[in-house]
């Protein structure tokens, strides 16, 4: 296995998030857990995302609707009396599958802005079908009775447990995602991704690959949904709103679209400058576009191509 | 001979222009068979229609008597048919090997295989890098495609071609825009191929054409006016006035 600088990046992110609860602890913090544990929740969505919108070119403006199909799978099957967190991820799992094979197969006949558009079009009718579902809470959403059970046992109740099972979740998502990037289909949908008319001049039809890409992708950021209705132990329509999806790329392109560990770190990030930002002043999503701006002017690539750029100017003067 | 690619009686217009007039046209097995002509004749369309990346308005396609007119460029190629572009066509963010690998790859096995790195395929590596050196860019396998020269990339281009393991190549002016050294390599490329390839050539290069064709079909406004050995086109007086004009070759 050849490690990459991305990798370190990673490795990074996933050392200082083992060290949150130690911190926590020291600190006498609870909040940070709860904040680290929707970084980790954010961070696997993005990843997801990275995965279509970086490897495949593929930018779904409506990722949030995966969010929302795993958060409700947890409301739902609570409802009906289940509460394993193993059969809420299923479901979650499941339903993003469904939803994501028949919006993906529409959404894959259109380009450029009009897929944008079109993933739009779709999340926002998964959004207004949940606004109306007046039995679980309509517009308002509805808060958990608790959270998901682990074999039977409370233990997320504690937000320690919690966090870790992000933590075990998102690295274990990286390293499949990590491996799929590199493997024969990866290499098929990075190819579409450059140049489809050769894709096609050498055999390849790209559509079945980027479906396939789009419902992996859509998968994973349902497991997302899991743990955010887990985390705030409440579920609401706003998790799938158009804001979201919006959001969601934005940590992708704060990290480096196409790196998967750009991902996690643009998750970090956006939330650590929603809390700071938010802190100082109502108006932070103002700083935050500005930030944004300044990020996409000044450091194209992201945080990843921060590291490359810093990697480069320290081998030059070795 | 016997014939592995006709078009028959091909008709495509865009509005009033007809591109493509009712041209049927032969290529033989093993043979080099080039079509020239004027800028704006329709040859590129020709291509395009031959590789299924253009559905004709009327007439078919045949592959060793078979009707392919209805198969997609993507299933073309999977019988054999290769094809490269008048604008260089590779994927210019892959390394030289992996542009090769994975043409390679889409003739090997299932593509849908999600876990195991592709870059540690000998299978895949070792192939590409035959073709690599058949077309000698085995030097700069590692480099990125969007790297190399424009050359080096028409190399690359042919190498990807080879990789998909056709037996019928379609060659959309391969030496345009190459230098001298560049474009005498990939001539001598070309005559390596023409022993075990069937190619249809466009080319504006008269020296080239003259030197690799067995046989030259001429292209006037979307219809073949001449097809002969190089000897016989030298010498057709409606070949002379129509396109070669003043020009000695
Ligand atoms: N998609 C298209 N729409 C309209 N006209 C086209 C299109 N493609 C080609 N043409 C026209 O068809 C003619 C033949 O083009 P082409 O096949 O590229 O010629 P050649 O390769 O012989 O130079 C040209 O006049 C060109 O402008
Ligand atoms: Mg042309």
């Amino acid at each position: 296995m050849r490690l990459m600088g991305r990798d370190l990046v990673a490795l990074l992110l996933f050392a200082g998030f083992a060290a949150v609860p130690l911190l926590a602890n020291l600190l006498q913090d609870p909040f940070l857990l709860v904040i680290a544990t929707r970084m980790l929740a954010f961070a696997i969505a993005a990843m997801g995302l990275d995965l279509v919108l970086g490897y495949g070119a593929l930018v779904s403006f409506g990722h949030a609707a995966y969010l929302g199909i795993g958060a409700y799978a947890v409301t739902i099957l609570m409802r009906l009396g289940v509460y394993d967190i193993g059969l809420h991820l299923l479901a979650g799992i499941a339903a993003a599958v469904v939803f994501a094979v028949g919006t993906g197969a529409v959404s894959l006949r259109t380009r450029g802005v009009y897929f944008i558009m079109i993933t739009l079009a779709f999340s926002q009718m998964a959004y207004f079908f949940f606004v109306s579902f007046s039995a679980l809470g309509g517009d308002d959403g509805a808060s958990l009775p608790q959270r998901s059970t682990l074999f039977g046992h409370d233990l997320l109740e504690n937000d320690l447990w919690l966090f870790w099972l992000a933590l075990g979740l998102l690295i274990g998502l990286f390293l499949v995602c990590r491996a799929i990037v590199g493997s024969r289909f990866g290499r098929v949908l990075c190819g579409a991704r450059e140049n489809p008319q050769r894709m096609q001049a050498i055999g390849f039809v790209p559509f079945g690959y980027q479906l396939t890409a789009y419902v992996i992708s859509g998968a994973i950021t349902s497991i997302a949904g899991v743990l955010l209705a887990n985390q705030a132990e409440f579920v609401s329509p706003a998790l799938m709103n158009w804001h979201r999806s919006g959001e969601l790329i934005v940590m992708v392109v704060l990290g480096g679209i196409g790196t998967l560990s750009g991902a996690i770190a643009g998750a970090v990030l956006a939330l650590l400058l929603e809390e700071t930002l938010a802190g100082f002043t109502q108006y932070w999503k103002l700083w935050f576009g500005l930030f944004l701006v300044g990020i996409v002017l000044f450091a194209p690539g992201g945080v990843q191509g921060l590291v490359a750029r810093i990697k480069l100017q320290i081998g030059s003067r070795r | 001979m016997s014939v592995v690619l006709s078009a028959q009686g091909l008709r495509k217009s865009y509005g009033a222009l007809t591109v493509t007039d009712n041209l049927s046209l032969d290529l033989h097995q093993d043979e080099l068979l080039a079509v020239i002509g004027p800028n704006g004749a329709g040859k590129t369309t020709l291509i395009n229609q031959l590789s299924g990346q253009l559905r004709p308005d009327a007439g078919r396609v045949v592959l060793a008597g078979r009707d392919i007119s209805d198969q997609s460029m993507a299933q073309r190629v999977h019988l054999g048919m290769a094809r490269t572009f008048q604008i260089t066509s590779i994927l210019p963010g892959f390394s030289v090997l992996e542009n090769v690998a994975l043409a390679v790859q889409a003739r090997s096995g299932s593509s849908f295989r999600f876990f195991r790195a592709a870059a540690g395929q000998r299978r895949l590596n070792d192939a590409a890098m035959a073709h690599l050196a058949e077309v000698d860019l085995d030097a700069d396998a590692q480099r990125r495609a969007a790297d190399l020269s424009h050359g080096k990339q028409r190399q690359l281009e042919l190498a990807i071609a080879l990789a998909t393991d056709p037996h019928i190549l379609l060659l959309d002016e391969p030496l345009a825009g190459t230098g001298g050294a560049e474009a005498a390599r990939l001539v001598a490329l070309m005559q390596r191929l023409k022993a075990r390839h069937s190619i249809l050539l466009i080319e504006h290069d008269m020296r080239a054409v003259f030197a690799l064709a067995n046989r030259i079909a001429v292209m006037v406004y979307g219809q073949i006016i001449a097809t002969g050995t190089p000897d016989e086109i030298r010498a057709n007086p409606r070949v002379r006035a129509a396109y070669l004009g003043q020009e000695s070759v």
